[in-house]
């Protein structure tokens, strides 16, 4: 469903990412970044491709997988595609819509920019990816 | 006695029935001609054109029409040099653009834009229903109604060119007293005034650097820093030709460029006082204005096809699609024009495809009409054999010449399909996304792309029968023909093994 930019800007403020942002931070932030939709079905992030993008789901939800093997799903407030391109490589797992998709999307050269402009969000990042990773070892013991 | 309406299609059933004559709408009824699928072509307007008839506002367009390309005019390949002519297959019908220009700029100006637009409908005989407005739509069982000024339109297809064309304001406090871009009055008028434009892309830009020498003062905000095309590498930016005001601030010449998001706008006696918020944090900033110019875009005018389940998205709610402009949510309904930008591709490094511009949308909409009439109509189109000797060959001029791959990089791409038993089949022009994500039988697409450097080189993808497209990036060459030694060898070592030794 469409949102006008107010209720963009009211549904980015509620997510975890962008919490501790003020409005005109989060308003410049919908600016910055471009609303995108995606069919069901469609990947998102492929594995092995370069020049892929930092997404942030606005609504709907998204496969993680690895060698065509889920080990994820991802959902309203997740966000994706950060890992590749701070590490500078290509994606190790494919991203694929579940449903209709909307996300905000930012380029991959902008997001060290953009973590660096809003050191908060890079705070909030730094705990999702820990955590992330803390549940992957879990995972694995 | 009342007069008999000469006009074509009168309201009735019909296979597909296109909406819109700007450059959208007519390049999808061209080919919906051109493979002989009936259609009715209807249009609000009463002559082609769509928003060139009113727009640029200062009359000259953003897309170059270079008269003197590196081939003749009728070859395919010249349409890089030309992003304002419509495609045509027969020869004498391309490049219709450069005889119209008068040599001034390499920009048309909008009124020999609109002259393009109607002599290409005059010269391909493409008949057009104008003044006839649609209004609202439902359906009837398999079929779509379109209601209109004159009548009902039923379909099995619908087409949808409309453009982003509705005058977007935001519902901020005050913006009533802003008047749109649209609505903008002759440069003369704002003279010695005090302005404050809303919105840093090429239209407010474009305002800016028109109205320089008439403002006494010129204010553009919006919450984001402008981004400039020469850094983004793409036309996602202002162009080159409205950075003077960017210039003009840097030197303190009158104009301010501010990030920061507009709280409300206040009327002052015969002025305005526009309250705003820094981007990056700060006390409010009060900025008194003579005049208030909302270049705060557009949105699509979709009527109501959210009540046939189409749904939208976005400031310029424009509809989720498919890879092939389909309605994501309301299958059977189609989009062609400006309209196709939301369709994001792959947008490698963050860089759009140029859907929103006439060179773009052209080639968007002829690989729709080709995906339509094979998906609704049972066209099969052809499929050129290709020899294993001429595939690596075929690829790489394809990626040095083809203008569809230059105009939507990373975007489209030409596919070949790879079948043992079939041979080498040409599957033409198709969505890049597409094809890397579908499974399907041993195939090799090539696309052009610009990576975050600004370098621009053939990148190939590679599918082997049921699995995903391996991508490849191959090199560039200063002069953009990439059919070098390196790049013929790297390919045939690529195309080896999945065409069982067949590519040498």
């Amino acid at each position: 469903m469409a949102m006008n930019q107010q209720e963009l800007v009211d549904t980015l403020s509620g997510l975890a990412l962008f919490a501790d942002l003020s409005r005109p931070q989060v308003e410049a932030v919908a600016h910055k970044m471009a609303e995108e939709s995606y069919p069901t079905g469609q990947r998102i992030l492929r594995q092995g491709f370069t020049g892929t993008g930092f997404y942030v789901i606005v609504d709907g939800e998204v496969a993680v997988k690895i060698d065509g093997t889920e080990i994820s799903r991802l959902g309203k407030g997740d966000f994706f595609g950060e890992m590749s391109i701070l590490l500078g490589e290509p994606p190790g797992a494919d991203i694929t819509t579940t449903r209709q998709l909307r996300v905000l999307h930012l380029g991959g050269s902008e997001l060290e920019g953009f973590l660096r402009d809003y050191p908060p969000v890079m705070l909030r990042m730094l705990k999702a990816v820990a955590l992330r990773l803390r549940n992957a070892n879990r995972w694995r013991s | 006695m009342a007069e008999l309406d000469q006009r074509p299609f009168p309201p009735g059933d019909y296979p597909v029935v296109v909406v819109g004559s700007g450059p959208g709408g007519i390049q999808a009824s061209y080919y919906l001609k051109h493979l002989g699928i009936e259609h009715a072509h209807i249009s609000a307007d009463p002559v082609p054109g769509g928003m060139f008839r009113r727009f640029p506002f200062f009359q000259r367009l953003l897309s170059w029409t270079k008269p003197y390309g590196p081939v003749p005019r009728d070859d395919p390949f010249y349409y890089w040099y030309d992003w304002n002519s419509l495609l045509a297959e027969e020869p004498h019908n391309r490049a219709l653009m450069p005889d119209l220009m008068d040599g001034t700029s390499s920009f048309p100006s909008r009124p020999e834009m609109e002259t393009n637009l109607a002599t290409f409908v005059a010269r391909t005989g493409l008949p057009i229903r104008f003044d006839t407005r649609w209004e609202s739509t439902s359906r009837d069982g398999e079929r779509f109604v379109l209601h209109t000024s004159d009548g009902d339109y039923r379909c099995q297809v619908p087409i949808f060119a409309v453009g982003v064309a509705h005058p977007f304001t935001p519902d901020t406090p005050g913006f009533d007293f802003a008047a749109h871009y649209v609505d903008t009055r002759p440069a003369q008028t704002y003279a010695g005034k005090r302005l404050f434009i809303v919105g840093k892309e090429n239209s407010g830009f474009e305002l800016a650097t028109g109205l320089l020498q008439w403002a006494q003062r010129i204010v553009l905000a919006s919450p984001r820093p402008a981004k400039l095309s020469v850094n983004s590498h793409s036309l996602a930016g202002i162009r080159a030709r409205y950075v003077l005001p960017v210039e003009d601030q840097i030197l303190g010449g009158g104009v301010f460029v501010l990030n920061a998001s507009i709280q409300r706008i206040e009327k002052l006696g015969d002025a305005y006082r526009v309250h705003c918020l820094p981007s990056e944090g700060g006390a409010e900033i009060a900025v008194d204005a003579d005049e208030v110019i909302a270049a705060t875009g557009f949105t699509c005018p979709l009527q109501d096809l959210q009540s046939i389940g189409v749904e939208v998205f976005g400031r310029s709610l424009l509809p989720a699609m498919t890879n092939y402009w389909e309605s994501a949510t309301a299958p059977g309904v189609y989009f062609a024009g400006t309209i196709g930008q939301g369709v994001s591709g792959m947008k490698k490094y963050g860089l759009p495809a140029n859907s929103g511009a006439v060179q773009g949308a052209r080639y968007n909409a002829r690989t729709m009409v080709h995906h339509v009439a094979e998906k609704h109509f049972g066209v099969r189109l052809p499929r050129p054999v290709v020899a294993p000797a001429d595939l690596v060959e075929q690829l790489l001029t394809t990626a040095t010449r083809a203008p569809e791959l230059w105009n939507q990089k990373s975007y489209l791409a030409r596919a070949f399909t790879l079948d043992a038993g079939q041979g080498i089949l040409d599957q033409g022009i198709v969505p890049l996304a597409q094809f890397v994500d579908e499974e399907g039988p041993a195939a090799v697409a090539i696309a052009v792309e610009t990576d975050d450097t600004g370098d621009i080189h053939p990148a190939v993808y590679v599918r082997e029968s049921g699995k995903p497209a391996v991508e490849t990036l191959l090199t560039s060459q200063p002069l953009h023909d990439f059919r070098t030694a390196d790049n013929r060898a790297h390919l045939s070592q690529l195309l080896r093994g999945v065409t069982n030794g067949a590519v040498r």
